[in-house]
């Protein structure tokens, strides 16, 4: 009995192991699919002329501020916390935020410039930043927060012990935490007609929770919700990629990360 | 040993019966935050530790003030200090035991706290803050119980006790140095991203557990026959002296550094402490009120005449306790969430739920301060006798 449980463990975990380090994870992903949606023109061969170090994904949101406006942020606010059955709780105290509004002086209140006019006051999207160098990663005592190889920096709802450990870490205001039932308040939101998706689990109070790249569409090889209803504002792609088309577009564009001066290397980019 | 815990006057039975009611109404709110969520409390997505944390962090420095008087006894062999070396480790013991209570009741799915054993994280200070608290606490357990008991007995403690009680010494550095680390490791938090956290935190614990320990053994040496000796008590106030004076230069060194280099991230929150920052400045007249208690307080001891008279000793022991509570147990942790990383300013009000939860806290506490004092005490004054 017990040995016939550890053989099944140790196979286990060594498919984990290939999983992890082979080929295992484009296949889980399908970035095929994703890529063909993200990708205009196609790309090259992995690592072509390139030092063949790092990682071979490193997914990255670029976002178009100059394209953004009211409606296409109420549009893709609304998309991402349907999709994610996050509760609207209509206080700052409870709040949850996957994605959300703020201006550029306090998105960037270290490179704030009182004369500059074109950027005050204009609005930008916030979100999670999937930092290469996750500092929140570095402080969860329980691995509930953890970088996956493809750069996404996810949340165990079901490990997270709720500490909140890396809210105090996280330098962009990133999480949330349940401090109440979110299950509770949804079920008043559904009796007043909000919709529930099936398809993405609700949390319980006591545990964190962020933006996550959309894990869960990217594993059946769709893009993110903010991408789908708003392509021309958020680019999804492969950084580690030199031909991806964020990488191309970085390339054209002048972009600008939160505070670099931390080294968190954020993986979202804000084009202006 | 504990027996003598059971007998005692009708005070010491209401004393006992009083913090029970505390501790009882602090566990029915309890309750009521496991069953609603710490919503209940005044915590928020801008400020996501309270009062909890901010208590959590001050008994650390409570504990950690207990080797003030081992160090003496055991690496000085100071004689005077042979009495009232139990106390010391008996309050750590109280203040350990309140820490851990501090952390359950804020971590927000408590059912799942022993992830952190199942899920080891040595990337995570957490995880040495775990090791560190529950260590310190089994070391004190050993060193304080085992002392006392061979006090009883008679007899010289045995030889096995004495690797523990070196053990203890740098132990009690680790916990306030790792739980400055919790704070002091995060980017983006400007106020607590200081090299000085972990000595600030080790001044003002080698200040605030001494001084507590004052007042509570010139309070045993009034209500008692069990005289802890003035000497001791003197030699202690010296000691709450030079540490909280440390504690005051390093706070100074931290405003010297905001204000000269004109960093406004450094600024900030110092700005918001002390001066009011965008009109929000609840929090100012307590910490201005702490330096000036803090001042007052080592002012008394300084001065030798004023430092030897037990009404201003316990006046002083009180001033230092406060000063450095209002410090640490409320401006520090509060203060590093304002302002938020965008900016911007959400102050931090503690309801009546969290407040209850928190005296319980203190309350149990007290009550392990009280039955292992009643232990201790009477251990002495059957010496005495």
């Amino acid at each position: 009995m017990s040995m016939d449980r550890r053989k099944f463990l140790k196979a286990a975990g060594l498919t984990t192991l290939v999983g992890l380090g082979g080929k295992g994870v484009f296949e889980l992903l399908k970035p095929g699919a994703v890529e063909a949606e993200m990708t205009h023109g196609g790309h090259g061969e992995e690592g072509h002329g390139e030092k063949d170090a790092g990682p071979k994904v490193r997914w990255a949101m670029l976002i178009d501020v100059m394209a953004l406006n009211k409606e296409k942020i109420e549009k893709i606010v609304h998309t991402c916390h349907h999709l994610h059955n996050v509760p609207n709780w209509g206080d700052p105290k409870n709040e949850i935020m996957w994605i959300w509004e703020d201006e550029y002086e306090h998105v960037f209140p270290d490179s704030y410039n009182e004369y500059n006019h074109i950027l005050n006051g204009m609005p930008f999207l916030l979100m999670c930043n999937h930092c290469d160098n996750p500092p929140c990663v570095r402080v969860c005592p329980v691995q509930a927060t953890f970088r996956r190889p493809d750069g996404i920096v996810a949340q165990d709802y079901h490990r997270c012990i709720g500490c909140r450990f890396c809210m105090a870490a996280c330098p962009y205001g990133s999480r949330s935490f349940n401090w109440l039932d979110p299950r509770v308040h949804l079920e008043k939101e559904i009796a007043e007609g909000r919709k529930l998706n099936k398809r993405f689990p609700t949390r319980m109070r006591g545990v964190v929770e962020k933006c996550n790249f959309c894990v869960e569409r990217l594993a059946e090889g769709k893009p993110p919700g903010c991408v789908e209803v708003a392509p021309d504002v958020m680019f999804f792609g492969n950084l580690a990629d030199p031909n991806s088309n964020v990488r191309k577009i970085l390339k054209e564009r002048i972009s600008l990360r939160r505070k670099l001066e931390l080294g968190t290397k954020p993986s979202v980019f804000y084009l202006i | 040993m504990i027996e003598k815990a059971l007998k005692g006057s009708s005070v010491y039975w209401g004393w006992i019966i009083f913090l029970l009611c505390v501790i009882g109404a602090g566990f029915m709110a309890y309750l009521y935050q496991l069953k609603v969520g710490l919503g209940i409390t005044g915590m928020s997505r801008d400020i996501s530790w309270g009062v909890y944390i901010a208590q959590f962090t001050y008994f650390v420095g409570v504990a950690a003030g207990g080797v003030m008087v081992v160090i003496p006894k055991y690496l000085h062999h100071y004689s005077k200090y042979a009495k009232i070396v139990v106390f010391g480790e008996f309050l750590a013991i109280a203040a350990v035991v309140m820490c851990l209570l501090f952390i359950i009741v804020d971590i927000g799915q408590p059912m799942r706290m022993l992830n952190v054993l199942l899920h080891p994280t040595p990337h995570s200070m957490l995880f040495y803050d775990m090791i560190v608290l529950n260590g310190y606490l089994l070391l004190n357990i050993i060193c304080g119980y085992n002392t006392l008991l061979a006090d009883k007995k008679g007899v010289p403690c045995p030889g096995w006790v004495k690797p523990f009680i070196y053990i203890s010494i740098p132990w009690a550095i680790s916990i306030h140095t790792v739980t400055a680390f919790l704070y002091a490791g995060l980017p983006g938090r400007h106020f607590w991203l200081t090299a000085i956290m972990a000595p600030r935190f080790l001044a003002s614990a080698f200040a605030a557990g001494p001084a507590l320990l004052i007042m509570i053994l010139l309070f045993v040496r009034r209500v008692t026959k069990f005289d802890p000796g003035m000497d001791a008590i003197q030699t202690i106030a010296k000691t709450v002296c030079y540490a909280m004076i440390t504690n005051l230069f390093f706070m100074g060194c931290e405003f010297f550094t905001a204000y000269y280099s004109q960093v406004p991230g450094h600024m900030h929150t110092l700005d918001y402490l002390f001066r009011g920052l965008d009109g929000y400045g609840e929090l100012v007249p307590f910490m201005r009120a702490a330096i000036v208690i803090g001042l007052f307080g080592v002012f008394l001891l300084l001065v030798p005449p004023i430092r030897r008279n037990t009404k201003w000793l316990a006046v002083a022991a009180a001033s230092v306790f406060v000063a450095t509570w209002i410090d640490k147990g409320v401006g520090l942790v509060i203060g590093g969430f304002i302002p938020n990383p965008f900016e911007t300013i959400t102050e931090y009000h503690p309801t009546l739920p969290e407040i209850t939860i928190a005296t319980a806290i203190w309350g149990v506490g007290a009550l392990i301060v009280t039955i292992l004092y009643k232990v201790a005490i009477s251990v002495r004054e059957q010496q005495a006798a």
